[in-house]
């Protein structure tokens, strides 16, 4: 098992978001705070970890014809398990992230690990794999939501930087979620280049 | 009076508060299959297909779950419920409809991870709309995506052509692109029916 490898492909060379581009929708929708960023990213780790764990642990059991059946089943009842939690203990989180905490069934990064990882190896490579990939996923989205956050309320996480009437508040609409995002993977790709043209 | 409220429903799934440009609902197939303009055409037709259907069946699967006091099971019931009615369709257009299963046959599968057709389902229940105003919520947000989808394939089309800094070619343009459609697209908020 390489955890040193994994966790250089979770956090750059196989970033979900900005090399793998998955999990498009939350990553756009819910970066408009910090906080939120934040909670999104932890549940999409909890559940990505979980996940891949059970998956892996039935994965000689689950036969390969209906295998994205019971994946979506196994996932689903780990996000309503998240999704009821937040409500009872974060409910400003719960109430702020809405439908995108149900929707976090249909993330395409939880699916495309499942299939690509978890179902070839062994529980424990699996959960590693699951906390690399779901850390890098939020360490994207809180990249985006304190760009986002500090460009257009002029706070981050709450705190006041400079004051609301001289930020952009065009960048916490959905314009500024495609343009921010846009950018960086801009800027992925261009860290990409540079180190590959240094070898 | 029934005709306003369902208009309303309609501009507002379509224009005002379209599932992709304001609402992130569907990004993935939106960038993964939006390179052509008939493929998207395609994929835009399946999902308005699949969001109405999804929206009539989930209405009464709701009701039943409320009634069975089972409301925190909703998630893993929608997602099944779609995951089967897409199976389905898939079956029943291969054996009733060859050609048009010819023509949707690739993105069939591709639906049942569409977070707009689970959000639709979701938004319906959140919204407390019954049984009509879901139906044309579901079918007029599949509309919206199309509409948002063709739009889309056929600026990128063009990108093809287009010379942007070599760190920007490929997606980063493409998601400047979406966003500046995002922008246009917020020229419609505050569009109400005038009566």
């Amino acid at each position: 098992m390489n955890v040193g490898k994994q966790i250089k492909e979770g956090f750059l060379t196989q970033n979900p978001v900005l090399v793998q581009l998955l999990g498009m929708c939350s990553t756009l929708a819910i970066t408009t705070t910090i906080s939120n960023g934040l909670g999104m990213g932890l549940s999409v780790m909890v559940i990505l970890t979980l996940s891949n764990i059970f998956i892996s642990l039935l994965r000689k059991i689950i036969p390969e014809q209906v295998r994205i059946a019971c994946y979506i089943v196994v996932i689903a009842g780990f996000v309503t398990m998240v999704d009821l939690l937040l409500q009872a203990f974060f409910p400003d989180i719960a109430e702020s992230l809405g439908v995108f905490i149900p929707l976090i069934v249909v993330n395409c990064i939880i699916l495309a690990r499942a299939e690509s990882f978890a179902s070839r190896n062994n529980p424990m490579a699996a959960a590693v794999d699951g906390i690399c990939q779901g850390l890098g996923y939020t360490l994207v989205l809180l990249a985006m939501s304190a760009i986002r956050e500090l460009l257009g309320s002029g706070a981050l996480s709450g705190n006041q930087i400079f004051p609301a009437e001289y930020s952009a508040s065009l960048i916490v609409q959905p314009v500024g979620g495609f343009l921010t995002l846009g950018c960086l993977i801009a800027l992925m790709q261009w860290i990409q280049r540079k180190v590959k043209g240094g070898k | 009076m029934e005709w306003t409220i369902l208009l309303d429903i309609a501009l507002g799934a379509i224009l005002v508060n379209n599932f992709i440009l304001a609402q992130f609902l569907g990004i993935c197939p939106f960038m993964g299959v939006s390179r052509k303009m008939d493929t998207s055409l395609g994929m835009g037709f399946a999902v308005i297909f699949v969001m109405g259907l999804a929206s009539a069946l989930c209405y009464p699967v709701n009701k039943l779950l409320l009634a069975l006091n089972l409301n925190y099971m909703q998630t893993v019931a929608f997602i099944l419920v779609i995951a089967a009615l897409v199976q389905f369709v898939e079956m029943f257009l291969k054996k009733a409809v060859p050609t048009l299963y010819q023509a949707l046959g690739v993105y069939l599968p591709l639906i049942t991870t569409n977070c707009a057709v689970l959000g639709v389902v979701l938004l319906n229940v959140q919204n407390n709309y019954n049984f009509i105003e879901s139906v044309v919520y579901g079918i007029t947000g599949g509309v919206g995506f199309l509409l948002a989808i063709v739009l889309f394939s056929s600026i990128r089309e063009r990108l093809e052509f287009s010379d942007p800094p070599k760190a920007f070619r490929g997606f980063p343009i493409a998601l400047i692109t979406a966003g500046l459609m995002a922008l246009c697209f917020m020229g419609f908020s505050g569009l109400q029916i005038p009566w």
